[in-house]
């Protein structure tokens, strides 16, 4: 695209300065093209799925995305960072497998548990930001190491303690009921069932956005993300800003975790693996960069809505489950690659 | 441009290789064909009833691709044509997706549901509320303790435990001392009974092997470090049919003398009793699990008749041995034993 005809700012002024009009800013954002492909996946559904418009509908494929969209914002994050997180699934698993069964054997009221696992699951974010900075390994590698030994101990400490691959019940413990009504109440308006991880999922993206979009911190994840080297040399706080990150992922899966195990009362050691992967997908769908310095954390919700929607619209569907991860995987290409594309256009505009 | 061009030229000819590779080689015997006809010749898949078209949705906790589930489905299928079903079928895993595909056959509002609570606690909420909307719940496979509680009709399945110290009886029939366990389903509670089961009756000394049932060369690859380490062990017990065969060859590479026997059938396992390369298998008949799910609940919404007078009804364990093999291996081969 040349810019004939198009007038050209006079020279005094620095190009960075020039106003733009919001529509042009609109254009620019890195979620417009998840939003145009929710919108493109909401309307297929709709059409080929009988039971997709219902209410009721609606609360259950909202709770599907909720509870990807609140690991994909710090997941998000973190990609603009330039890092990976692949312990985040069953870090998840980990942080409920601790509540549950400090709770149980301390007979302790079930927040104090709640409390050891946040400081518990921040310590394997650190532990992830630590062996990052400090050993210069890819943190493809350093998580995938994380991944496999969180892995190994939520089995081994789960069989050492309870003797069988679950935790024990603690459903009648002290503290119990408020802990639920935290993490895994739901609201009922009419036929449509609100579950609260949404609250939490929009609270989570709302602090994100911020942070990203408004705070000094912002600035440094975009930085480190873009070119750690240039940033540090400018004096970017390049460890801080990566552990930090690996903490919010921490204090997601932690959030997960609780739910998880208020919602079922007991937790499945062996559960929570491939679903980093899933984050993963939904912050690349709402179009983060795998290389890192580009995304945003509204484009994560898109991507974990246009997630949830596709998993459970084939459901709605009646389609045959042999070719249901076929169909999500197709429909995720398609997603990105629009989403790839409309943000071509709205970059030749500029 | 040409890149392109050479692209399809390839494709085609890909394409024309393959159909004339089909159309000239054919076989007289077998195959798909002789599949085909035998089904022309069977009845014509009408169904038997003039009940109205319900729907019933099956959910399971099963992985994709799972050899058992699928002959479940299988004999669900087969009810859902004589009763005039339309029959879904939908799996996941992970305990909180598959209470998420019970809550989309809510939002559906089936006719009838039938689900496996191989996760009982994480399934509680969501079955509840489908016995609330007044849909009839009927649990198959595992869950047998907690089917009536959570307001399920019948439980059809067996009861793990008892499966596992038929096991364990058999193997000290079998004069075995030392067994391995291999669990290849990390959190399955119906697997844990199992294994424990067979610990309990069986008199001489048993181990568990956790494996990741989802690949098999890690499977083997577990059975046979096992074996290496142990040359004493001279029994292995899988708990479903394709990791049978994983288990010989594990068994072969290793130079073991252990026997192996396994839960569940298949057209491998069958052969394998035959030839005497596997000492027994453990049949608990999935599909009469998924047959008689599917045709209980369409007796329920026909006639209120409920099977089980509040107990499960089992369809296992069935011991089988060489000796029964020969019969099973046909229908094995179907895919429906």
């Amino acid at each position: 695209m040349t810019a004939t005809g198009q007038p050209v700012a006079p020279e005094k002024t620095d190009e960075r300065l020039l106003r733009t009009s919001p529509l042009r800013r609109l254009l620019g954002r890195p979620e417009l093209g998840s939003v145009v492909g929710a919108v493109a996946v909401f309307l297929f559904f709709a059409v080929v799925a009988d039971n997709f418009l219902q209410m009721s509908s609606f609360g259950t494929v909202l709770y599907a995305a909720s509870t990807i969209g609140i690991m994909a914002a710090p997941v998000a994050l973190l990609m603009i960072g330039g890092e990976f997180d692949l312990s985040a699934g069953v870090m998840v698993t980990s942080s409920a497998l601790i509540s549950s069964m400090f709770s149980y054997q301390m007979t302790a009221n079930v927040w104090v548990g709640v409390f050891v696992s946040l400081l518990v699951t921040l310590c394997f974010g650190a532990f992830n930001g630590f062996m990052l900075t400090r050993t210069k390994l890819p943190s493809f590698i350093i998580t995938l190491g994380t991944f496999l030994m969180l892995t190994g101990l939520n089995l081994g400490f789960t069989k050492l303690i309870s003797g069988t691959v679950s935790t024990k019940a603690i459903g009648d413990m002290e503290g119990f009921d408020s802990a639920r009504k935290v993490f895994a109440s739901h609201l009922t308006i009419g036929d449509i069932e609100l579950k609260v991880t949404i609250l939490w999922w929009v609270v989570i993206v709302a602090v994100a956005t911020w942070i990203l979009l408004r705070t000094r911190f912002g600035n440094w994840i975009f930085a480190v993300g873009g070119e750690a080297d240039a940033a540090r040399a400018v004096g970017v706080p390049v460890i801080r800003t990566k552990v930090g990150l690996y903490l919010g992922v921490a204090f997601a899966a932690w959030v997960s975790g609780q739910h998880l195990l208020f919602s079922y009362d007991v937790v499945q050691s062996g559960e929570g693996v491939g679903n980093e992967l899933t984050y993963i997908i939904a912050a690349v769908i709402g179009g983060c960069l795998i290389t890192g310095g580009y995304g945003s954390a509204i484009g994560s919700a898109v991507g974990a809505i246009i997630f949830g929607m596709t998993s459970k619209g084939i459901v709605y569907a009646e389609w045959n489950p042999d070719w249901f991860k076929f169909f999500l995987g197709a429909m995720l290409l398609l997603a990105t690659l629009l989403n790839a594309w409309v943000r071509k256009r709205a970059e030749a505009t500029k | 441009m040409a890149r392109v061009r050479t692209g399809v030229r390839a494709m085609g000819a890909v394409l024309a290789a393959v159909l004339g590779a089909s159309l000239m080689g054919c076989s007289s015997t077998g195959g798909k064909r002789a599949e085909e006809r035998a089904a022309e010749e069977a009845a014509e898949g009408r169904s038997a009833v003039n009940t109205p078209r319900w729907t019933f949705a099956m959910v399971t906790h099963s992985g994709d691709g799972d050899t058992f589930w699928d002959i479940v489905q299988k004999g669900a299928e087969q009810a859902a044509l004589k009763d005039n079903i339309n029959f879904l079928y939908s799996h996941n895993d992970e305990a909180q997706q598959q209470a998420e595909l019970v809550q989309t056959a809510i939002d559906k509002g089936v006719d009838g549901l039938i689900v496996s609570l191989a996760k009982p606690d994480a399934m509680k909420a969501v079955v509840a509320k489908a016995t609330e909307a007044g849909i009839p719940v009927i649990t198959v496979n595992s869950g047998s303790a907690e089917s009536k509680s959570f307001g399920a009709l019948t439980h059809i399945g067996q009861d793990e435990a008892i499966a596992g110290e038929a096991v364990g009886d058999e193997l000290d029939k079998r004069g075995r001392k030392k067994a391995l366990c291999v669990l290849h389903e990390q959190g399955n509670v119906g697997h844990e009974q199992r294994c424990g089961g067979a610990k309990e009756s069986f008199d001489g000394t048993m181990q568990n092997l956790y494996v990741d049932g989802t690949n098999m060369p890690d499977v083997q690859a577990s059975i046979e470090a096992k074996l290496d380490a142990d040359k004493s062990i001279d029994a292995v017990v899988t708990l479903g049919a394709p990791f049978a065969a994983a288990a010989v060859k594990a068994k072969e590479t290793a130079g073991s003398k252990a026997e192996i026997d396994t839960f569940d059938l298949n057209a491998s396992v069958a052969t394998g009793l035959q030839n005497k390369t596997l000492g027994f298998a453990v049949d608990q008949q999935p599909y009469l699990q998924g047959y008689e799910a599917v045709d209980l609940l369409w007796l329920y919404r026909y006639n209120r008749n409920v099977l089980g007078g509040g107990l499960p009804v089992l369809t296992g364990p069935q011991i089988i041995t060489a000796d029964d093999a020969d019969e099973l291996a046909e229908y094995t081969k179907r895919g429906t034993r």
